[in-house]
């Protein structure tokens, strides 16, 4: 018997395998990668009933169009997304995130695109036939590395689902409260000190404005230019998730999941942990404001964004 | 020594070793690291993500619902360093074609140093490198030093693609592109030799932190014909 498989009618602007990344290798350069909405990830694969580090389909802006075949499945969608499911008597039904679905083979998943957000996920019940690749199914791109020979999905490839016989999921769904304000929360940099005075005012008064320059590795942001007064270079060393970087040109970058693992421009602040899902699925356009917090602060909202997802997660169980 | 331990954000450990950039206070910074991979292997220490060995500096990243930055400085600020013990370090040699087709910048670095091709060239293969990281990209290293005779600024304007196995200089550093990626270094030649393999799932990366680098030059018969 063929197993059960998605064919990939149309790939959709980056769609990868992403999962919670690959640590204990970022002193060989090889960045952390993993599903950039850490809250959103978890729980597709907890809507599914799968384990919260199962494998699971990222897609940005515009989503996949997917074909099932070979089999039947129970999936769902996470994200603020817009999607079809077409039936393959041609009936079109509008989907909803945060509900599981059962999908016939010869159905197709139509994920037309992301709302107000950049990212959205799919996860089906029991993961995907894949293997890990340093404890990780995550793909990353620049680096060729996990599924797919760590390429992004194209057109006619197929996706295979491990099945374990199906078994129809009861009614599993989440009540998520989209809520957003544009404030992002950063502790000072290592570097705050290299930039006037009128420019660590600046970047906490004035907005900044996220470019079309955006993609996994890190965010551009466009503003009022913020001066150095002491070298727009310092030696290259270790960077995280959430750095916000400075370039000689003034204009803050935001590094995201995969961004390289050192570099050598002025590190302005850091956004916090609780804030990194927020600041990932924003839009071209979107102004964002910053805003300082202490390191204890950041920790105590920290275990404030743990506790509201394990508060979903619990509506589940 | 760590000089100072602060924090970088709400999730990483940032160790500053001074702002001097030489093989002694490189080593350091190698020695925390394998001393803290250590404990992680044997379990002694808990919500390490990542570490981070740079020329001066030691990047430590955690997983916040785990551990925290008070709890872990104080574990990092007593950590005691046999210097005695040094991890057992490679010498590695890398082949390099400076044919004119690989040597992407040598015209314009031998106007800009004054000096002859060949010049550049004995100069660049004379010496031993060290290498202080390895990154940015998979399996990218940083080496040193360069001759003072041969060091120059990158680009104006970096390349927005580099081929992959270039080898550059800047300032007192060189580096070997494991990848093709953007680039703004001053490319003097090219490796046929895989710096970074993902198939070889032990060992990746050819070329890591505290290791000892020599190039040596090759024919362009022998750079199309290598065989690792």
């Amino acid at each position: 018997m063929t197993k059960a498989y998605f064919e990939i009618l149309r790939p959709g602007v980056n769609t990868t395998i992403q999962d919670n990344g690959r640590d204990h290798l970022y002193h060989i350069g090889i960045t952390v990668s993993g599903a950039i909405d850490q809250r959103n990830y978890k729980l597709v694969n907890s809507i599914v009933k799968n384990n919260l580090d199962e494998a699971v389909i990222e897609f940005a802006y515009q989503g996949p169009l997917l074909r099932l075949r070979n089999g039947k499945i129970n999936f769902a969608i996470t994200g603020d997304i817009f999607f079809n499911i077409i039936k393959e008597n041609s009936k079109i039904e509008e989907g909803k995130c945060y509900q599981n679905y059962v999908l016939n083979s010869g159905d197709q998943i139509d994920i037309i695109s992301t709302k107000k957000t950049a990212y959205g996920y799919l996860a089906v019940n029991g993961g995907f036939t894949l293997e890990k690749t340093w404890k990780s199914y995550s793909i990353n791109t620049k680096a060729e590395i996990g599924p797919n020979n760590g390429k992004k999905y194209s057109i006619n490839e197929k996706i295979f689902i491990k099945e374990d016989g199906f078994k129809e999921l009861k009614e599993r769904s989440i009540n998520f409260k989209k809520s957003f304000n544009n404030v992002v929360k950063v502790i000072k940099g290592t570097n705050f000190n290299y930039f006037s005075d009128k420019a660590k005012n600046i970047f906490f008064k004035e907005l900044y404005s996220v470019t079309g320059l955006v993609d996994r590795m890190g965010m551009r942001l466009d503003g009022v230019n913020l001066e150095n007064i002491v070298n727009t270079n310092i030696k290259s060393e270790g960077l995280v998730r959430g750095v916000i970087q400075v370039p000689a040109d003034g204009k803050p970058i935001i590094l995201l999941s995969d961004h390289g693992t050192i570099g050598g421009y002025p590190k302005i602040a850091t956004v916090i942990s609780a804030d990194l899902d927020k600041v990932a699925q924003l839009i071209p356009g979107t102004k964002i404001q910053f805003e300082e917090v202490s390191l204890e602060e950041a920790e105590k909202l920290f275990k404030d964004y743990c506790n509201e997802t394990n508060k979903y997660l619990n509506e589940l169980s | 020594m760590i000089k100072n331990i602060s924090n970088l954000g709400d999730a990483a450990i940032y160790c500053d070793f001074g702002s001097e950039v030489n093989e002694s206070v490189n080593s350091n910074v190698i020695n925390y690291h394998h001393h803290i991979s250590k404990l992680i292997e044997e379990e002694k220490i808990d919500g390490i993500k990542n570490i981070t060995p740079s020329y001066n500096k030691l990047i430590i990243s955690f997983d916040l619902s785990v551990t925290n930055f008070l709890n872990l400085k104080e574990i990092i600020k007593n950590i005691k360093i046999d210097t005695n013990t040094k991890e057992p370090k490679k010498n590695i040699k890398i082949p390099v074609c400076c044919d004119d087709e690989y040597a992407l910048d040598f015209e314009r670095l031998s106007k800009k140093l004054n000096i002859s091709k060949n010049e550049i060239l004995d100069s660049y293969f004379e010496k031993d490198y060290y290498c202080y990281m390895t990154g940015f990209i998979a399996g990218m290293p940083f080496l040193g030093d360069l001759d003072d005779k041969i060091r120059c600024n990158r680009l104006e304007t970096p390349r927005v693609k580099v081929p992959v196995g270039s080898v550059g200089i800047t300032e007192q550093f060189a580096n070997i592109y494991s990848y093709e990626s953007p680039g703004g270094w001053n490319i003097v030649g090219n490796t046929p030799k895989k710096i970074f393999d993902k198939l070889n799932l032990k060992n990746p990366a050819l070329i890591k932190p505290g290791d000892k680098v020599m190039f040596y030059q090759i024919s362009k018969k022998e750079y199309l014909n290598w065989n690792d």
